[in-house]
């Protein structure tokens, strides 16, 4: 029987292309971590579905099980699990993440994108 | 609860026994830490297997005794 925790995990990275499972919202993030992944992905201007996993232990805790991953923030990109905020700040300075999105379909700004490695030198 | 970046290091070393690991206490908390990482044993996996790797050795204190740990692995050069 699947754990209904995975089960609506699983229909909300089938339903969005990009999701991120974060503390507090898009627009009110409440950890750093999530605020900076969150900050990355508004900036270049992706759609995304953010999920507050602080509304809900079972899934707080669920997510955690359900990547094999133990941190919050976690991007999901087309249902698959791209990294916490380490990895997602890492690719997005190496590009990775443009390439990510672009073989995803994934619709995002190039300009931002580029913005970003210049500021971050 | 926080943990002592030799203890970050021996549990890294004990399930990684080649690892170079270096460690930065990034806030004097001993609960938010930078470490890079280096081990053969990361070679021809992807960043998510290679930090998996690493919070595996941690043994389960990821995201509870240790709230951060910034995260930089890779295979030899």
């Amino acid at each position: 029987m699947t754990d209904p925790v995975h089960a609506g995990i699983q229909a909300a990275i089938d339903d969005n292309d990009v999701v991120l499972f974060m503390k507090g919202t898009a627009s009110m993030p409440q950890c750093g971590f999530s605020s900076r992944v969150a900050g990355i992905l508004t900036y270049m201007g992706v759609t995304y579905k953010d999920v507050n996993v602080l509304m809900d232990d079972a899934l707080r805790e669920g997510i955690k099980s359900f990547s094999d991953w133990p941190t919050i923030p976690q991007l999901y990109v087309k249902g698959e699990f791209v990294g916490g905020c380490d990895i997602v700040t890492e690719m997005t300075l190496s590009g990775e993440l443009d390439q990510l999105l672009e073989t995803s379909g994934v619709a995002f700004d190039k300009d931002a994108a580029a913005k970003i490695r210049e500021a971050n030198g | 609860m926080a943990m002592a970046a030799s203890d970050i290091e021996h549990l890294i070393k004990e399930a990684l026994p080649d690892a170079k690991v270096e460690i930065s206490d990034l806030a004097g908390d001993g609960d938010h830490y930078a470490a890079t990482v280096v081990s053969e044993q990361f070679r021809g996996k992807n960043r998510v297997q290679q930090h998996q790797m690493v919070y595996a050795a941690l043994k389960g204190r990821m995201g509870g005794e240790l709230h951060a740990l910034a995260l930089q692995t890779s295979a030899p050069e």
